[in-house]
């Protein structure tokens, strides 16, 4: 088995859930309009995913391949909810901004892969350092969007404003098209760096 | 599982009970505390936002009641809980009644805005507006909550009864950016004219249906100055 520091590394960078494996596309374009909602997302993402994760490797032996699924859902669902209690008792501003999306954290594909691929095959202490790895890869790849759609198209970083009264945002940006265009950008970068040392590695090995 | 494996037929069907069914009810027991445990808390919060909306569009108040309307015409106290009609009147540190908040919405570009707005009966006019819930277009028609030209048509608004007291002197009316000339028109917002014109016409409505009614019936909110006073701004 693999170490297990490498089950949390692994999401930061490596198998980063959005840059890599593409998943979970629905928060990542619909609510990272801005920093502060993308990062909120991504916490209560990563909140769900460790509690799901650890829940579902410690019932791994007691769910019939049967009804896995619905029991995954089942359990990832209950901690949405709670996560919607609880932002809701923190912040109701907060509550407002991510809306409709709180729920949807149910069908992100990333916590049910999570669950089905890692969770229920590995003991509980590596599912939480893999669902806190995933997490927070998902979390920093939000915050990566929504710190740079918030900078070009509101002008602002955290809600402090910026650029002098002449800066005209790009409102396209904050816009759904907005989210695609910055997600592209990302990946090109992504992309990019990994070829360049994909190159680098082919040239040691040759020399 | 490999122990079942040698038997054959459909699978046991008491492992999938006990797995839905326990998974089931520890799920729910956990939704169950956690709705309790945060209850309270979400509760104040609501009452403290709404509070901090009420001191927002009538500065001078320091204390709020809730009210509604009774059968036989007329107001009487409410509790917060119960005013389904959203209708506040603001009294100062002397108990003396200083202007309303009122609760309005209606539909925009995206989904129901809902608005609170201060009525002021001595200077009969609109004298502030705060924007409860709105999930208008991030960058355009949420401008209705930040653009001061927007909000500075609030806070002073004309809404002075016509002679018979029955209706508004003036309907309320939403204008092109810039083009605002009457104290009863509502300058608008360019990128932003579904919502801004949503805006004008809940309010204009809501004016139109209250405030004919809360003229005639002012001394029912004199009389009432809140018994225990709800306690300051911060």
């Amino acid at each position: 088995m693999a170490d297990p520091r490498e089950e949390f590394v692994k999401g930061l960078w490596r198998e980063n859930p959005v840059f890599v494996q593409v998943l979970g596309m629905c928060p990542v374009l619909a609510v990272s309009n801005t920093a502060r909602n993308a990062l909120a997302m991504g916490l209560a993402t990563l909140f769900v995913l460790v509690m799901s994760n650890t829940v579902v490797s410690l019932l791994r032996r007691f769910v019939p391949k049967q009804v896995r699924i619905a029991t995954y859902i089942l359990i990832i669902a209950t901690f949405v909810t709670v996560v919607d209690y609880v932002i809701q008792a923190v912040s109701l501003d907060l509550h407002k901004a991510l809306g409709a999306f709180i729920s949807l954290i149910v069908v992100n594909c990333l916590i049910l892969g999570r669950a089905e691929a890692f969770a229920s095959k590995n003991p509980p202490g590596r599912a939480v350092l893999d669902g806190l790895g995933m997490g927070l890869g998902f979390t920093f790849a939000l915050f990566c969007l929504g710190a740079v759609r918030e900078v070009l198209g509101s002008g602002t970083f955290f809600g402090l404003q910026l650029f002098h009264d002449g800066f005209q945002p790009w409102v396209v940006i904050v816009l759904p098209s907005g989210g695609f265009f910055t997600l592209a950008g990302w990946l090109l970068l992504f992309n990019a760096m990994e070829k360049r040392k994909r190159a680098r590695v082919a040239a040691e090995a040759t020399s | 599982m490999t122990s079942s494996l040698p038997q054959e037929g459909p699978a046991p069907v008491w492992p999938m009970y006990r797995a839905l069914v326990g998974v089931g009810l520890l799920c729910g027991l956990l939704i169950v505390s956690v709705f309790e445990i945060t209850r309270p808390v979400i509760a104040h919060n609501r009452a403290v936002a709404l509070q901090q909306a009420i001191f927002e569009v009538l500065p001078e108040a320091s204390s709020s009641q809730a009210f509604r309307p009774v059968d036989n015409g007329g107001f009487a106290a409410a509790d917060v809980g119960e005013a389904g009609e959203g209708l506040y009147a603001g009294y100062d540190d002397d108990g003396a009644l200083v202007g309303f908040a009122l609760e309005a919405q209606g539909m925009g570009y995206q989904d129901t805005i809902r608005v609170l707005y201060g009525y002021s009966p001595e200077r009969h006019a609109i004298v502030g507006l705060r924007v409860l819930e709105s999930k208008e277009t991030p960058g355009l028609g949420d401008k209705i909550e930040v653009e001061p030209h927007f909000q500075a048509n609030f806070e002073r608004l004309d809404a002075a009864l016509a002679a018979d007291g029955s209706t508004l002197a003036h309907a309320i009316e939403v204008v092109s950016q810039g083009t605002k000339t009457s104290p009863w028109q509502i300058d608008g917002i360019t990128g932003a004219t579904i919502s801004s014109k949503a805006v004008g016409a809940m309010l204009g409505e809501n004016a139109e249906r209250w405030i004919p009614e809360i003229q005639r019936h002012l001394s029912d909110f004199r009389d009432a100055v809140p018994a225990a006073a709800t306690g300051g701004g911060e």
